[in-house]
């Protein structure tokens, strides 16, 4: 195996590993608020590096000029700070339950 | 000049558009080229009344600092998440935090706020009062996974964040 191959196998791997963690944050955490923390940013990080892994992939081992996958990570980017805020949103207009130790409730008007 | 203007009302989402339209087919033949400039005409064409505009980058420069310190501090704190997540639940301190804003219009507001929930351990919640004027003060409500100190967290979004998106907008 080349070092590129190498390159590639491991960003896929990292990346495979952060969005299961992201997974793994949305079934354990104890409440909605900071299950949200799980796939707005391990996800954010674990794609970005299979995207990258694709990219090296495409561009240098098989050596076309291939940059679709930028595009996904753009509209990621984008997107999931957006869904995040939607999420968040609805869940304080129907005031759901925080864990017992969250502080600060007040400021959310919980 | 002044047809330049009227054909390509706004040159840089123009050569966006078209750009994505290249990405998207993956391909630089003549007939993806030839439809890229038709969409990258007709589109800034029709959504060119109803657009709100919005304040130039004042130093293009400093964005794209920005942008790089962003994703590096993706991937630093990322790193803090993922102990935080496979530790166990009670060790963590998740909390409400307000953060005073300093920047006034809707477009920075917007990047700080992704900003915020793009770095890992907080996400934006609200930009409140809700109907507050031009000139009232407003904050964003944060939620927080783990909150060790609230006024070093504030004063860390506001400088870390808020003070170059106050210099690029």
């Amino acid at each position: 195996m080349s070092w590129l191959e190498w390159l590639v196998a491991l960003l896929a791997v990292a990346g495979s590993l952060f969005v299961l963690l992201g997974s793994v944050a949305l079934v354990k955490l104890p409440d909605f608020y900071t299950r949200l923390h799980g796939p707005t940013k391990a996800t954010t990080l674990g794609l970005g590096a299979l995207v990258l892994a694709s990219i090296v992939y495409f561009n240098f081992v098989k050596g076309e000029l291939n940059l679709q996958q930028l595009l996904i990570a753009l509209f990621l980017f984008i997107t999931a700070p957006i869904t995040a805020h939607m999420l968040v949103k609805a869940a304080l207009h129907l005031k759901l339950k925080t864990s017992a130790h969250t502080s600060g409730k007040q400021n959310a008007d919980l | 000049m002044k047809s330049l203007k009227k054909w390509w009302p706004t040159p840089i989402r123009s050569l966006f558009l078209f750009l994505v339209w290249l990405l998207l087919n993956n391909s630089v033949e003549f007939f993806h080229l030839f439809f890229g400039v038709v969409l990258a005409w007709l589109i800034p064409q029709l959504i060119h009344k109803f657009r709100l505009v919005q304040p130039g980058m004042k130093s293009p420069g400093t964005a794209i600092r920005y942008g790089l310190m962003v994703l590096w501090d993706i991937v630093v704190a990322n790193m803090q998440v993922v102990r935080l997540v496979v530790g166990p639940n009670k060790r963590l301190r998740p909390a409400f935090i307000k953060v005073p804003l300093d920047l006034t219009d809707n477009l920075s507001i917007t990047f700080l706020a992704s900003t915020v929930s793009l770095t890992p351990g907080t996400v934006s919640a609200e930009v409140l009062p809700l109907n507050a004027g031009i000139d009232e003060p407003r904050y964003l409500l944060v939620h927080v996974l783990d909150l060790a100190d609230e006024a070093e967290l504030i004063q860390q979004i506001k400088e870390r964040y808020e003070a170059p998106l106050k210099e690029i907008f």
